[in-house]
């Protein structure tokens, strides 16, 4: 992991420098929160049913992230570490907490989208993640960095997925049903030639299958992605 | 700022204070934003009793517009508040099962289905009465348990006082694209046709079936892969409908 050490008497570096852009585009490739890290699988499996769930869930990801980066990263020389975790748990639930309840007051529709995602957010083990491993040791600014690189990668993953689930289990993309119709008398598209959506599909264990498939090909076309043993 | 950061007096200095600071912000944020969000939620249980009544979207309703369109489609005035055995009441049960002064609008349905205080006989069951294009309905609010919490909708009756002309249902965290389903209209659609009850005026129970019988009477086609919240919604139409078939019977006698 790329981590950044601080050296407080370093010469101040450009905001945009090549070791910040880094942080950001390193996580959407060769260091994939889901398919390298393997952290997130659970909410991966939960949420790819349809590509919309996952586009709300990368982006609510990425603004608990980005927040939580930041605040925790401000507060790293003062958090005792005996009980950093409890803190960094503290800051995600309540940053979770004040961002429903803001929705639930100002857009209630997507208040409504996102309460099913609420638990999952606090969950999720990235978020955590990048607490304890990038914001605790790092400045404020690589802090956001992270977040921003780290939330793309796992909402960028998030949406790859559901886009084979959705298409081949339920025929649509993004709710438009580009395969045709399926209901009964009104058929269109492939349906009509006699294709079947694949039920399989939309359990759960698909996406395992499928997170291994995208894994098993990331590591087939960067070799030095596979870990020695 | 204290020097040893690891010392027992700094980590509970620093747990104190963080847990006051954060408890207050959330406090003030969830006492500041109150009236907003029950604002909204009133707004939602309109909109949700025009959902089964007709299609809000098609006809361009939504929170912005629902006040003022419930109030054309809707009297709360001739809204009733039935007991479990189909009686009216004039007011509504309180928690000790005496009879007090309330609107049928602010029975809330879903506290009193989760609260293991109140007998299951002090059950408010209200009724509301909507006018479609002269054509009255009554829409009959529904609370359920699905697979991972709360299910609730709106069932919509004909004039016949029988036959479920359209629905609306809702729930808080269902699986996304499988129990979350019983939203999507195609799921209502099954629904609408159904009789509530049989040629002597007796209930009928729903039952949602698996094997794609569906089209039978009173029998429903649940969603595939959310068969614990399609059971749900069928033990909730079942539960909440039942009460409101001998007030109907007794409707049309007269």
């Amino acid at each position: 992991m790329s981590e950044v050490t601080e050296n407080k008497k370093a010469p101040r570096e450009p905001l945009f420098s090549k070791k910040n852009k880094k942080l950001v585009t390193d996580p959407l490739t060769d260091n994939n929160p889901v398919t390298i890290q393997v952290l997130g699988i659970c909410s991966a499996l939960a949420i790819t049913v349809q590509v919309e769930q996952g586009v709300v869930m990368g982006l609510a990801v990425i603004f608990v992230m980005v927040l939580g980066n930041l605040i925790i990263s401000l507060l790293r020389n003062m958090i005792p570490s005996r009980i950093r975790i409890i803190v960094q748990l503290v800051v995600v639930a309540s940053l979770v907490i004040v961002v429903n309840e803001v929705l639930k007051a100002f857009m209630p529709d997507v208040s409504e989208k996102l309460s099913v995602f609420v638990g999952l957010i606090i969950t999720n083990c990235i978020i955590m993640g990048r607490f304890e491993a990038f914001a605790m040791a790092n400045k404020p600014w690589p802090s956001i960095m992270d977040g921003i690189g780290n939330g793309l990668g796992y909402a960028g993953l998030l949406v790859l997925v559901a886009f084979f689930r959705e298409l081949f289990g339920s025929g649509s993309l993004y709710g438009i049903k580009v395969l045709g119709s399926n209901i009964p008398g009104e058929e269109w598209g492939l349906y009509t030639m006699g294709y079947e959506n694949n039920n399989m599909m939309i359990l759960p264990p698909m996406a395992l299958v499928i997170v291994g498939v995208i894994i098993w090909v990331q590591r087939s076309r960067n070799k030095s992605l596979i870990e020695e043993h | 700022m204290a020097k040893n950061k690891d010392s027992n007096g700094y980590t509970f200095g620093f747990a104190i204070v963080l847990v006051i600071v954060v408890g207050s912000i959330l406090a003030l944020l969830a006492m500041g934003l109150k009236p907003m969000q029950e604002k909204n939620e009133e707004v939602k249980k309109k909109l949700d009793i025009l959902s089964a009544m007709m299609d809000a979207d098609e006809k361009g309703i939504t929170r912005k517009n629902a006040d003022s369109e419930f109030e054309k489609y809707v009297d709360l005035d001739k809204a009733v508040v039935l007991s479990n055995k189909g009686d009216v009441i004039d007011g509504i049960y309180a928690l000790d099962g005496k009879v007090i002064e309330g609107r049928a609008f602010d029975v809330d349905i879903r506290k009193e289905y989760k609260d293991k205080k109140r007998d299951k006989n002090h059950r408010n069951f209200p009724l509301f009465i909507g006018d479609l294009n002269g054509e009255t309905v009554y829409i009959i609010p529904v609370i359920g348990t699905g697979l991972w919490g709360p299910i609730w909708g709106n069932i919509c009756l004909d004039s016949d006082m029988n036959t479920i002309k359209g629905a609306s249902f809702g729930h808080q965290g269902e699986t996304p694209g499988l129990g979350a389903e019983i939203k999507q209209q195609f799921f209502i659609d099954r629904w609408i046709g159904e009789k509530i009850s049989d040629n002597n005026g007796m209930f009928k129970p729903f039952q949602v079936v698996k094997d794609g019988s569906g089209i039978d009477e009173s029998k429903v086609d649940g969603i595939t892969g959310g068969t614990i919240t399609s059971k749900g919604v069928e033990e909730m139409a079942n539960r909440c409908l039942e009460g409101y078939v001998s007030y109907f019977n007794n409707l049309k006698k007269n």
